[in-house]
Protein backbone atom coordinates (compact mmCIF):
# COMPACT_ATOMS: atom_id res chain seq x y z
CA UNK A 1 0.00 0.00 0.00
CA UNK A 2 1.20 3.08 -0.87
CA UNK A 3 1.97 5.72 1.56
CA UNK A 4 -0.79 8.47 1.76
CA UNK A 5 0.31 12.13 0.53
CA UNK A 6 -1.24 13.51 3.83
CA UNK A 7 1.31 11.34 5.78
CA UNK A 8 4.31 12.14 4.07
CA UNK A 9 5.91 15.29 5.22
CA UNK A 10 9.01 16.89 3.25
CA UNK A 11 11.55 19.01 5.21
CA UNK A 12 12.47 22.30 2.63
CA UNK A 13 16.43 22.42 2.92
CA UNK A 14 17.37 25.72 4.41
CA UNK A 15 18.41 28.06 2.02
CA UNK A 16 21.98 28.89 1.97
CA UNK A 17 23.11 32.50 1.42
CA UNK A 18 26.38 33.74 0.10
CA UNK A 19 28.64 32.44 3.14
CA UNK A 20 26.99 29.07 2.70
CA UNK A 21 27.36 29.13 -0.92
CA UNK A 22 31.04 30.70 -1.13
CA UNK A 23 31.45 27.25 1.40
CA UNK A 24 34.80 28.56 2.93
CA UNK A 25 33.42 30.60 5.74
CA UNK A 26 31.10 27.45 6.87
CA UNK A 27 34.13 25.22 6.56
CA UNK A 28 35.96 27.28 8.57
CA UNK A 29 32.91 27.37 11.05
CA UNK A 30 33.21 23.13 10.94
CA UNK A 31 36.66 23.52 11.48
CA UNK A 32 36.60 25.47 14.96
CA UNK A 33 33.96 23.28 16.19
CA UNK A 34 36.14 19.99 15.46
CA UNK A 35 39.48 21.74 16.79
CA UNK A 36 37.20 22.79 19.99
CA UNK A 37 36.20 19.37 20.76
CA UNK A 38 39.73 17.89 20.29
CA UNK A 39 40.91 20.22 22.77
CA UNK A 40 37.71 19.98 25.35
CA UNK A 41 37.74 17.57 27.98
CA UNK A 42 37.89 13.89 26.98
CA UNK A 43 35.31 11.53 28.44
CA UNK A 44 37.01 8.11 27.97
CA UNK A 45 37.09 5.79 31.06
CA UNK A 46 40.43 4.07 30.99
CA UNK A 47 38.64 0.86 31.67
CA UNK A 48 40.97 -1.48 33.75
CA UNK A 49 42.33 1.28 35.65
CA UNK A 50 39.28 3.05 36.38
CA UNK A 51 36.03 1.37 37.28
CA UNK A 52 33.00 2.72 35.55
CA UNK A 53 30.50 4.63 38.44
CA UNK A 54 27.66 2.25 37.44
CA UNK A 55 24.06 3.65 38.66
CA UNK A 56 22.47 1.83 41.39
CA UNK A 57 19.85 0.20 39.42
CA UNK A 58 22.69 -1.31 36.82
CA UNK A 59 21.85 -4.88 36.49
CA UNK A 60 25.02 -7.18 37.09
CA UNK A 61 25.38 -10.66 38.17
CA UNK A 62 22.07 -11.94 40.12
CA UNK A 63 22.90 -12.93 43.66
CA UNK A 64 20.56 -14.61 46.43
CA UNK A 65 20.01 -13.06 49.49
CA UNK A 66 20.48 -14.10 53.07
CA UNK A 67 18.07 -13.20 56.13
CA UNK A 68 19.28 -12.35 59.43
CA UNK A 69 20.16 -15.60 60.51
CA UNK A 70 22.37 -16.17 57.22
CA UNK A 71 19.59 -18.65 55.72
CA UNK A 72 18.28 -18.28 52.32
CA UNK A 73 15.99 -16.05 51.79
CA UNK A 74 14.10 -17.68 48.75
CA UNK A 75 11.20 -20.04 49.09
CA UNK A 76 11.07 -21.95 46.23
CA UNK A 77 8.12 -20.61 44.95
CA UNK A 78 9.05 -20.97 40.96
CA UNK A 79 7.85 -17.07 40.62
CA UNK A 80 11.34 -16.02 39.02
CA UNK A 81 11.90 -19.44 36.91
CA UNK A 82 8.30 -18.58 35.68
CA UNK A 83 9.05 -14.83 34.88
CA UNK A 84 12.17 -15.52 33.32
CA UNK A 85 11.77 -14.83 29.57
CA UNK A 86 15.16 -16.61 28.89
CA UNK A 87 14.62 -20.02 30.90
CA UNK A 88 17.88 -19.67 32.59
CA UNK A 89 16.41 -20.17 36.22
CA UNK A 90 16.28 -23.86 37.35
CA UNK A 91 15.05 -24.48 40.80
CA UNK A 92 14.72 -27.93 42.66
CA UNK A 93 12.37 -27.20 45.83
CA UNK A 94 12.47 -29.10 48.83
CA UNK A 95 10.46 -29.14 52.26
CA UNK A 96 11.99 -27.24 54.12
CA UNK A 97 14.61 -28.15 57.17
CA UNK A 98 12.50 -28.86 60.71
CA UNK A 99 14.04 -26.43 62.33
CA UNK A 100 12.97 -23.37 59.36
CA UNK A 101 9.36 -21.97 60.79
CA UNK A 102 8.96 -19.21 58.81
CA UNK A 103 8.41 -21.48 55.06
CA UNK A 104 7.74 -25.08 54.13
CA UNK A 105 10.02 -25.11 50.91
CA UNK A 106 13.27 -24.39 49.92
CA UNK A 107 15.64 -24.20 47.21
CA UNK A 108 17.46 -27.52 47.65
CA UNK A 109 19.25 -26.38 44.47
CA UNK A 110 19.32 -23.13 42.94
CA UNK A 111 20.97 -22.65 39.27
CA UNK A 112 21.41 -19.60 36.87
CA UNK A 113 22.79 -20.05 34.05
CA UNK A 114 24.70 -17.00 33.24
CA UNK A 115 25.44 -16.81 29.48
CA UNK A 116 21.31 -17.32 28.89
CA UNK A 117 20.81 -14.68 31.35
CA UNK A 118 19.19 -11.25 29.89
CA UNK A 119 19.78 -9.38 32.52
CA UNK A 120 16.39 -8.02 32.50
CA UNK A 121 15.28 -7.94 35.92
CA UNK A 122 12.37 -9.66 36.27
CA UNK A 123 13.15 -12.31 38.29
CA UNK A 124 14.22 -9.81 40.39
CA UNK A 125 10.27 -7.90 40.24
CA UNK A 126 9.19 -11.39 40.43
CA UNK A 127 10.18 -12.28 43.69
CA UNK A 128 7.54 -11.85 46.46
CA UNK A 129 10.52 -12.43 49.44
CA UNK A 130 13.20 -10.60 47.76
CA UNK A 131 15.49 -13.03 47.92
CA UNK A 132 16.85 -13.15 44.45
CA UNK A 133 18.57 -9.36 43.72
CA UNK A 134 21.01 -8.10 40.19
CA UNK A 135 24.03 -6.63 41.51
CA UNK A 136 26.30 -3.91 39.81
CA UNK A 137 28.76 -6.64 39.10
CA UNK A 138 29.70 -6.12 35.44
CA UNK A 139 32.84 -7.43 35.18
CA UNK A 140 31.51 -11.20 34.62
CA UNK A 141 34.10 -13.52 32.70
CA UNK A 142 34.50 -17.16 32.87
CA UNK A 143 36.76 -19.38 30.91
CA UNK A 144 33.82 -22.13 30.10
CA UNK A 145 30.70 -22.30 29.74
CA UNK A 146 30.24 -24.76 32.77
CA UNK A 147 31.93 -21.84 34.80
CA UNK A 148 29.37 -19.61 34.06
CA UNK A 149 26.31 -21.42 35.46
CA UNK A 150 26.09 -20.31 38.94
CA UNK A 151 24.94 -22.43 41.48
CA UNK A 152 23.25 -21.43 45.06
CA UNK A 153 26.16 -21.48 47.28
CA UNK A 154 27.91 -19.26 44.11
CA UNK A 155 24.85 -16.78 44.11
CA UNK A 156 25.06 -17.03 47.94
CA UNK A 157 28.70 -16.41 47.63
CA UNK A 158 27.79 -12.99 45.60
CA UNK A 159 25.49 -12.01 48.53
CA UNK A 160 28.14 -12.27 50.92
CA UNK A 161 30.67 -10.58 48.56
CA UNK A 162 28.15 -7.55 48.01
CA UNK A 163 25.76 -6.92 50.39
CA UNK A 164 27.94 -5.57 53.25
CA UNK A 165 31.18 -4.68 51.82
CA UNK A 166 32.34 -0.72 52.58
CA UNK A 167 30.82 1.49 49.79
CA UNK A 168 28.24 -1.02 48.59
CA UNK A 169 26.46 -0.36 45.89
CA UNK A 170 24.05 -2.96 46.54
CA UNK A 171 23.32 -2.88 49.91
CA UNK A 172 20.34 -5.56 50.63
CA UNK A 173 17.36 -3.46 49.01
CA UNK A 174 14.27 -5.39 50.83
CA UNK A 175 12.72 -3.07 53.73
CA UNK A 176 10.23 -5.72 55.38
CA UNK A 177 12.79 -7.53 57.21
CA UNK A 178 10.41 -10.56 57.57
CA UNK A 179 9.82 -13.21 54.51
CA UNK A 180 6.56 -12.06 52.61
CA UNK A 181 2.95 -13.52 52.30
CA UNK A 182 4.71 -16.39 50.27
CA UNK A 183 6.98 -17.56 53.13
CA UNK A 184 3.73 -17.79 55.28
CA UNK A 185 2.88 -20.94 56.72
CA UNK A 186 -0.30 -21.97 55.05
CA UNK A 187 -3.38 -21.94 57.12
CA UNK A 188 -4.25 -25.70 58.17
CA UNK B 1 70.89 17.11 -18.91
CA UNK B 2 71.78 17.03 -15.31
CA UNK B 3 74.11 14.17 -14.52
CA UNK B 4 73.92 11.77 -11.37
CA UNK B 5 75.91 10.55 -8.73
CA UNK B 6 75.12 7.37 -8.45
CA UNK B 7 76.27 6.89 -4.75
CA UNK B 8 74.24 10.20 -3.91
CA UNK B 9 71.06 9.41 -5.50
CA UNK B 10 70.63 6.14 -3.92
CA UNK B 11 71.68 7.97 -0.45
CA UNK B 12 68.59 10.15 -1.05
CA UNK B 13 66.33 7.53 -2.21
CA UNK B 14 67.24 5.40 1.11
CA UNK B 15 67.18 8.66 3.20
CA UNK B 16 63.29 9.23 2.01
CA UNK B 17 62.38 6.09 2.10
CA UNK B 18 63.40 5.85 5.66
CA UNK B 19 61.62 9.03 6.23
CA UNK B 20 58.22 8.60 4.66
CA UNK B 21 57.31 4.87 5.90
CA UNK B 22 57.36 5.86 9.80
CA UNK B 23 55.68 8.76 8.45
CA UNK B 24 53.09 6.84 7.14
CA UNK B 25 53.11 4.70 10.07
CA UNK B 26 52.61 7.65 12.15
CA UNK B 27 50.87 9.35 9.92
CA UNK B 28 47.82 6.38 10.42
CA UNK B 29 48.60 6.55 14.63
CA UNK B 30 47.89 10.37 13.85
CA UNK B 31 44.49 9.68 11.71
CA UNK B 32 43.23 7.96 14.73
CA UNK B 33 44.35 9.88 17.52
CA UNK B 34 43.15 13.62 15.93
CA UNK B 35 40.04 11.17 15.61
CA UNK B 36 39.43 10.22 18.46
CA UNK B 37 40.14 13.69 20.71
CA UNK B 38 37.72 14.91 17.72
CA UNK B 39 35.61 12.55 19.31
CA UNK B 40 36.32 13.15 22.52
CA UNK B 41 38.53 10.12 23.04
CA UNK B 42 41.56 9.72 24.00
CA UNK B 43 42.52 7.42 21.17
CA UNK B 44 45.02 4.32 20.88
CA UNK B 45 47.20 4.51 24.67
CA UNK B 46 48.28 1.06 25.21
CA UNK B 47 50.99 0.00 23.02
CA UNK B 48 53.98 2.38 24.56
CA UNK B 49 54.02 5.26 25.90
CA UNK B 50 50.87 7.38 24.61
CA UNK B 51 50.37 4.57 21.91
CA UNK B 52 53.71 5.58 20.17
CA UNK B 53 54.58 1.61 19.33
CA UNK B 54 50.50 0.95 17.46
CA UNK B 55 52.24 1.72 14.08
CA UNK B 56 54.55 -0.90 14.86
CA UNK B 57 51.74 -3.39 16.01
CA UNK B 58 49.52 -2.36 13.01
CA UNK B 59 52.82 -2.96 10.98
CA UNK B 60 53.30 -6.50 12.46
CA UNK B 61 50.13 -7.69 12.57
CA UNK B 62 49.99 -7.07 8.69
CA UNK B 63 53.04 -8.94 7.54
CA UNK B 64 51.94 -12.17 10.23
CA UNK B 65 48.49 -12.47 8.23
CA UNK B 66 47.84 -14.87 6.25
CA UNK B 67 46.74 -13.61 3.08
CA UNK B 68 43.88 -14.98 1.87
CA UNK B 69 42.36 -14.63 -1.97
CA UNK B 70 39.33 -15.18 -2.52
CA UNK B 71 38.41 -18.09 -4.95
CA UNK B 72 36.36 -15.84 -7.99
CA UNK B 73 39.01 -13.26 -8.27
CA UNK B 74 40.82 -12.31 -11.25
CA UNK B 75 43.92 -13.47 -9.49
CA UNK B 76 46.80 -11.21 -11.46
CA UNK B 77 44.81 -8.06 -11.69
CA UNK B 78 43.92 -8.57 -7.95
CA UNK B 79 47.75 -8.87 -6.37
CA UNK B 80 48.76 -6.40 -9.00
CA UNK B 81 46.65 -3.34 -7.98
CA UNK B 82 48.01 -3.33 -4.36
CA UNK B 83 51.40 -2.70 -5.71
CA UNK B 84 50.51 -0.81 -8.45
CA UNK B 85 48.87 1.70 -5.55
CA UNK B 86 52.08 1.51 -3.79
CA UNK B 87 54.82 1.93 -6.36
CA UNK B 88 52.99 4.80 -7.87
CA UNK B 89 52.56 6.68 -4.63
CA UNK B 90 56.34 5.97 -3.84
CA UNK B 91 57.50 6.94 -7.44
CA UNK B 92 56.08 10.35 -7.23
CA UNK B 93 58.01 11.37 -4.17
CA UNK B 94 61.26 11.72 -7.11
CA UNK B 95 60.62 15.25 -7.76
CA UNK B 96 60.57 16.51 -4.25
CA UNK B 97 62.85 18.49 -2.96
CA UNK B 98 63.55 18.05 0.40
CA UNK B 99 65.40 20.66 1.58
CA UNK B 100 66.94 24.39 -0.12
CA UNK B 101 68.47 22.56 -3.34
CA UNK B 102 69.38 24.30 -6.37
CA UNK B 103 67.26 24.81 -9.60
CA UNK B 104 68.77 23.76 -13.02
CA UNK B 105 70.29 26.74 -14.65
CA UNK B 106 67.78 28.66 -17.20
CA UNK B 107 68.31 28.25 -20.86
CA UNK B 108 70.63 30.44 -21.96
CA UNK B 109 69.71 33.30 -24.79
CA UNK B 110 71.78 32.63 -27.93
CA UNK B 111 72.92 35.84 -29.03
CA UNK B 112 74.77 37.08 -31.81
CA UNK B 113 77.44 35.24 -30.88
CA UNK B 114 75.96 31.61 -30.52
CA UNK B 115 79.55 30.36 -29.55
CA UNK B 116 79.35 32.00 -26.22
CA UNK B 117 76.37 30.68 -25.28
CA UNK B 118 77.32 27.55 -26.37
CA UNK B 119 80.11 28.37 -23.57
CA UNK B 120 78.02 29.92 -21.17
CA UNK B 121 75.65 26.89 -21.44
CA UNK B 122 78.24 24.31 -20.61
CA UNK B 123 79.56 26.79 -17.87
CA UNK B 124 76.27 26.34 -16.15
CA UNK B 125 75.86 22.75 -16.65
CA UNK B 126 79.07 22.16 -14.85
CA UNK B 127 78.26 24.27 -12.12
CA UNK B 128 74.96 22.67 -11.51
CA UNK B 129 76.39 19.22 -11.59
CA UNK B 130 78.98 20.20 -8.67
CA UNK B 131 76.08 20.90 -6.49
CA UNK B 132 74.69 18.97 -4.30
CA UNK B 133 71.03 18.31 -4.72
CA UNK B 134 68.50 16.45 -2.19
CA UNK B 135 66.15 15.73 -4.85
CA UNK B 136 65.96 12.16 -6.12
CA UNK B 137 65.89 13.20 -9.70
CA UNK B 138 67.27 16.35 -10.08
CA UNK B 139 66.51 19.08 -12.39
CA UNK B 140 63.10 17.41 -13.95
CA UNK B 141 61.98 19.81 -16.40
CA UNK B 142 58.54 18.45 -16.68
CA UNK B 143 58.29 17.87 -12.53
CA UNK B 144 54.97 18.80 -12.24
CA UNK B 145 53.50 16.95 -15.04
CA UNK B 146 55.41 13.77 -13.27
CA UNK B 147 53.44 14.32 -10.56
CA UNK B 148 50.09 15.03 -12.32
CA UNK B 149 51.00 11.78 -14.23
CA UNK B 150 51.67 9.07 -11.47
CA UNK B 151 48.34 10.84 -9.77
CA UNK B 152 46.11 9.53 -12.35
CA UNK B 153 48.29 6.82 -12.70
CA UNK B 154 47.01 6.04 -9.22
CA UNK B 155 43.76 5.29 -10.31
CA UNK B 156 44.54 2.21 -12.09
CA UNK B 157 45.09 0.55 -9.18
CA UNK B 158 41.59 1.54 -7.57
CA UNK B 159 40.29 0.15 -10.51
CA UNK B 160 42.20 -2.98 -11.07
CA UNK B 161 41.54 -3.73 -7.54
CA UNK B 162 37.55 -3.25 -7.95
CA UNK B 163 37.65 -4.71 -11.54
CA UNK B 164 39.54 -7.67 -9.92
CA UNK B 165 38.05 -8.65 -7.13
CA UNK B 166 34.84 -9.69 -8.91
CA UNK B 167 32.35 -7.94 -6.43
CA UNK B 168 29.81 -5.50 -7.14
CA UNK B 169 30.94 -3.08 -4.28
CA UNK B 170 34.10 -3.14 -4.91
CA UNK B 171 33.05 -2.46 -8.91
CA UNK B 172 31.19 0.29 -7.63
CA UNK B 173 33.66 1.92 -5.60
CA UNK B 174 35.88 1.60 -8.40
CA UNK B 175 33.66 3.06 -11.30
CA UNK B 176 32.85 5.68 -8.74
CA UNK B 177 36.45 6.12 -8.22
CA UNK B 178 37.57 6.47 -12.11
CA UNK B 179 34.94 9.44 -12.07
CA UNK B 180 35.86 11.30 -9.81
CA UNK B 181 39.26 11.38 -10.98
CA UNK B 182 39.02 11.91 -13.92
CA UNK B 183 36.78 15.01 -12.71
CA UNK B 184 38.67 16.05 -10.40
CA UNK B 185 41.91 15.64 -12.89
CA UNK B 186 40.85 19.07 -14.86
CA UNK B 187 41.35 21.97 -12.03
CA UNK B 188 43.56 20.07 -10.43
CA UNK B 189 46.11 20.33 -13.33
CA UNK B 190 44.43 23.49 -14.66
CA UNK B 191 45.32 25.48 -11.29
CA UNK B 192 48.96 24.48 -11.46
CA UNK B 193 49.17 26.15 -15.40
CA UNK B 194 49.26 29.51 -13.37
CA UNK B 195 51.57 28.55 -11.05
CA UNK B 196 53.77 27.41 -14.18
CA UNK B 197 52.89 30.59 -16.30
CA UNK B 198 54.63 32.76 -13.49
CA UNK B 199 57.02 30.54 -12.53
CA UNK B 200 58.24 30.51 -15.96
CA UNK B 201 58.96 26.46 -15.21
CA UNK B 202 57.36 23.38 -14.31
CA UNK B 203 60.45 22.38 -12.58
CA UNK B 204 59.67 22.36 -8.47
CA UNK B 205 62.86 23.52 -7.49
CA UNK B 206 62.65 26.38 -9.75
CA UNK B 207 59.13 27.11 -8.78
CA UNK B 208 60.35 27.34 -5.09
CA UNK B 209 63.43 29.61 -6.19
CA UNK B 210 60.72 32.04 -7.75
CA UNK B 211 58.94 32.29 -5.03
CA UNK B 212 61.88 32.94 -2.84
CA UNK B 213 62.23 36.13 -5.10
CA UNK B 214 58.46 37.18 -5.62
CA UNK B 215 56.56 35.86 -2.51
CA UNK B 216 54.14 32.79 -2.55
CA UNK B 217 52.35 31.92 -5.11
CA UNK B 218 49.52 31.30 -2.25
CA UNK B 219 48.84 35.66 -2.01
CA UNK B 220 48.83 35.98 -5.69
CA UNK B 221 46.96 32.72 -6.50
CA UNK B 222 44.95 31.69 -3.47
CA UNK B 223 41.98 30.47 -5.63
CA UNK B 224 44.45 28.44 -7.25
CA UNK B 225 45.70 27.32 -4.40
CA UNK B 226 41.58 26.69 -2.82
CA UNK B 227 41.31 24.58 -6.06
CA UNK B 228 44.34 22.70 -5.79
CA UNK B 229 43.91 22.01 -2.66
CA UNK B 230 40.02 20.55 -3.43
CA UNK B 231 41.00 18.63 -6.46
CA UNK B 232 43.66 17.07 -4.06
CA UNK B 233 41.44 15.66 -1.87
CA UNK B 234 39.36 14.22 -3.89
CA UNK B 235 42.43 12.43 -5.93
CA UNK B 236 43.37 11.11 -2.29
CA UNK B 237 39.79 9.91 -1.89
CA UNK B 238 39.52 11.71 1.33
CA UNK B 239 36.46 12.96 2.92
CA UNK B 240 34.76 14.54 1.69
CA UNK B 241 35.34 12.34 -0.79
CA UNK B 242 35.65 9.95 -0.15
CA UNK B 243 32.81 7.68 -1.93
CA UNK B 244 35.12 5.29 -3.65
CA UNK B 245 35.13 3.66 -0.42
CA UNK B 246 32.36 4.84 2.03
CA UNK B 247 31.78 2.27 4.33
CA UNK B 248 27.93 3.03 4.96
CA UNK B 249 27.01 2.52 1.64
CA UNK B 250 29.68 0.42 -0.07
CA UNK B 251 30.93 -2.08 2.35
CA UNK B 252 34.76 -0.88 2.07
CA UNK B 253 34.59 -0.02 -1.85
CA UNK B 254 37.36 -0.92 -3.73
CA UNK B 255 39.11 -2.75 -0.66
CA UNK B 256 36.81 -4.85 0.87
CA UNK B 257 37.76 -8.28 -1.14
CA UNK B 258 41.50 -7.19 0.42
CA UNK B 259 43.30 -8.32 3.50
CA UNK B 260 46.79 -8.39 5.70
CA UNK B 261 49.84 -6.48 3.64
CA UNK B 262 47.40 -6.22 0.32
CA UNK B 263 45.05 -4.06 2.18
CA UNK B 264 48.20 -2.74 3.79
CA UNK B 265 50.07 -1.81 0.64
CA UNK B 266 46.69 0.14 -0.44
CA UNK B 267 46.58 1.42 3.12
CA UNK B 268 50.40 2.73 2.30
CA UNK B 269 49.70 3.95 -1.15
CA UNK B 270 47.05 6.38 0.37
CA UNK B 271 48.90 7.74 3.00
CA UNK B 272 52.19 8.21 0.60
CA UNK B 273 49.98 9.84 -1.82
CA UNK B 274 48.74 12.43 1.34
CA UNK B 275 52.22 13.05 2.07
CA UNK B 276 53.34 13.87 -1.38
CA UNK B 277 50.13 16.03 -2.03
CA UNK B 278 50.74 17.83 1.03
CA UNK B 279 54.45 18.68 0.05
CA UNK B 280 53.22 19.81 -3.15
CA UNK B 281 51.14 22.12 -1.72
CA UNK B 282 53.82 23.46 0.36
CA UNK B 283 56.07 23.80 -3.10
CA UNK B 284 53.66 24.76 -5.28
CA UNK B 285 51.67 27.74 -3.21
CA UNK B 286 53.40 27.93 0.28
CA UNK B 287 57.19 28.83 -1.01
CA UNK B 288 58.86 25.48 -0.44
CA UNK B 289 61.40 25.59 2.17
CA UNK B 290 61.02 29.56 2.33
CA UNK B 291 59.93 31.53 5.55
CA UNK B 292 60.11 34.97 4.80
CA UNK B 293 64.24 34.94 5.10
CA UNK B 294 64.24 32.78 8.22
CA UNK B 295 65.69 29.99 6.30
CA UNK B 296 68.87 31.48 5.57
CA UNK B 297 69.48 31.68 9.22
CA UNK B 298 72.61 29.26 8.90
CA UNK B 299 75.42 29.33 6.93
CA UNK B 300 76.67 26.47 7.70
CA UNK B 301 75.23 23.93 4.65
CA UNK B 302 74.26 20.95 6.45
CA UNK B 303 72.71 23.59 9.17
CA UNK B 304 71.00 25.05 6.35
CA UNK B 305 69.84 22.05 4.72
CA UNK B 306 68.68 20.91 8.26
CA UNK B 307 66.63 24.18 8.70
CA UNK B 308 65.20 23.57 5.72
CA UNK B 309 64.17 20.81 5.53
CA UNK B 310 62.76 20.75 8.74
CA UNK B 311 60.59 24.61 7.37
CA UNK B 312 59.09 22.09 4.31
CA UNK B 313 58.48 19.31 6.92
CA UNK B 314 56.68 21.79 8.92
CA UNK B 315 54.34 22.73 6.27
CA UNK B 316 53.95 19.55 5.33
CA UNK B 317 52.57 18.10 8.52
CA UNK B 318 50.79 21.37 8.57
CA UNK B 319 48.45 20.40 5.74
CA UNK B 320 48.49 16.76 6.76
CA UNK B 321 46.80 17.62 10.02
CA UNK B 322 44.37 19.79 7.85
CA UNK B 323 43.67 16.45 6.08
CA UNK B 324 42.80 14.75 9.33
CA UNK B 325 40.48 17.52 10.62
CA UNK B 326 38.98 18.21 7.87
CA UNK B 327 37.95 14.54 7.25
CA UNK B 328 35.42 14.60 10.59
CA UNK B 329 34.22 18.13 9.66
CA UNK B 330 32.84 18.14 6.64
CA UNK B 331 30.55 15.20 5.56
CA UNK B 332 30.27 13.20 2.76
CA UNK B 333 29.05 14.67 -0.59
CA UNK B 334 26.82 12.83 -2.38
CA UNK B 335 27.53 11.83 -5.92
CA UNK B 336 25.93 14.28 -8.31
CA UNK B 337 26.83 16.98 -5.93
CA UNK B 338 30.60 15.55 -6.33
CA UNK B 339 30.34 15.52 -9.82
CA UNK B 340 28.74 19.12 -10.04
CA UNK B 341 31.15 20.81 -8.24
CA UNK B 342 33.64 19.18 -9.61
CA UNK B 343 32.20 20.29 -13.22
CA UNK B 344 30.03 23.26 -12.75
CA UNK B 345 31.87 25.25 -10.21
CA UNK B 346 35.77 24.01 -10.16
CA UNK B 347 36.72 23.69 -14.01
CA UNK B 348 34.80 26.89 -15.48
CA UNK B 349 36.51 28.73 -12.32
CA UNK B 350 39.87 26.68 -12.80
CA UNK B 351 39.41 28.34 -16.37
CA UNK B 352 38.28 31.64 -15.33
CA UNK B 353 41.40 31.96 -13.31
CA UNK B 354 43.56 30.85 -15.76
CA UNK B 355 42.50 33.26 -18.36
CA UNK B 356 42.88 35.91 -15.19
CA UNK B 357 46.72 35.20 -14.68
CA UNK B 358 47.83 34.90 -18.47
CA UNK B 359 45.62 38.70 -19.11
CA UNK B 360 47.92 39.87 -15.86
CA UNK B 361 50.75 38.55 -17.32
CA UNK B 362 50.15 39.43 -20.74
CA UNK B 363 49.75 43.13 -19.76
CA UNK B 364 52.62 42.96 -17.25
CA UNK B 365 50.07 44.36 -14.88
CA UNK B 366 51.35 44.41 -11.30
CA UNK B 367 51.44 40.75 -9.58
CA UNK B 368 48.32 42.44 -6.78
CA UNK B 369 46.23 42.87 -9.64
CA UNK B 370 46.38 38.76 -10.39
CA UNK B 371 45.47 38.77 -6.30
CA UNK B 372 42.41 40.95 -6.24
CA UNK B 373 41.07 39.02 -9.81
CA UNK B 374 41.91 35.43 -7.65
CA UNK B 375 39.81 36.71 -4.92
CA UNK B 376 36.81 38.39 -7.05
CA UNK B 377 36.63 35.39 -8.89
CA UNK B 378 36.12 33.23 -5.97
CA UNK B 379 33.32 36.01 -4.61
CA UNK B 380 31.81 36.16 -7.94
CA UNK B 381 31.00 32.61 -8.10
CA UNK B 382 29.56 32.84 -4.79
CA UNK B 383 27.52 35.44 -5.85
CA UNK B 384 26.24 33.80 -8.90
CA UNK B 385 25.46 30.96 -7.33
CA UNK B 386 23.45 32.70 -4.92
CA UNK B 387 21.65 34.63 -7.84
CA UNK B 388 20.91 31.28 -9.82
CA UNK B 389 20.05 29.35 -6.51
CA UNK B 390 15.92 28.24 -7.54
CA UNK B 391 15.25 26.64 -4.28
CA UNK B 392 15.85 23.73 -3.29
CA UNK B 393 16.85 21.02 -5.14
CA UNK B 394 15.12 17.99 -2.87
CA UNK B 395 11.34 19.59 -3.79
CA UNK B 396 8.45 16.64 -3.63
CA UNK B 397 7.08 15.61 -7.02
CA UNK B 398 4.13 15.26 -5.38
CA UNK B 399 1.81 16.77 -3.21
CA UNK B 400 2.47 16.40 0.30
CA UNK B 401 2.78 18.55 3.48
CA UNK B 402 5.34 20.71 3.70
CA UNK B 403 7.93 21.72 6.52
CA UNK B 404 9.03 24.67 5.64
CA UNK B 405 13.50 25.81 6.58
CA UNK B 406 11.72 28.07 9.77
CA UNK B 407 10.25 24.88 11.26
CA UNK B 408 6.57 25.94 9.78
CA UNK B 409 3.95 23.74 8.07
Amino acid sequence: MPIDNKDVAWCEEPKLGLFGQLYLPIVFDGLRTTIGHMLSRKVTEQYPEQEPNLPANYRGVHRLNRDEDGRVKCVACYMCATACPAHCIDIVAAPAPAGWKDREKYPETFVIDELRCIYCGMCEEACPVDAIELTTLYDLTGLSREAMVFDKEKLLSVFDQTAHAPNTKDPVRTRSGALGPASETPPT
Amino acid sequence: MPTFDWLTTLLIIGGVIAVVMPTVGYLTLGERKVSAWIQDRIGPNRVGPLGLLQPLADGGKFFLKEAPIPKNVDRIFYLLAPAVAMAVALCSLAVIPWGGTTPPPAPVPVGANPGSAVDAFNAAQTAYAGEFKSVIAPGLDIGILYVLALGSLAVYAVILGGYASNNKYSLLGSLRASAQVISYEIPLGMSVVGVMLYAGSMNIETIVQYQKTHGWFLFFQPLAFLLFMTSVYAECNRLPFDLPESEQELVGGYLTEYGSLNFGMFMLGEYTHMITTSLLMSLLFFGGWNLFGLEDSFADPLWALALKAGILAGKMFFFLFLYLIVRWTIPRFRFDQLMSLAWKVMIPLSLLHLLAAILVKEFKAPDWALSVASVGLFLAAGIVSVATNSGPNNAPRRRVKAVLANGAT
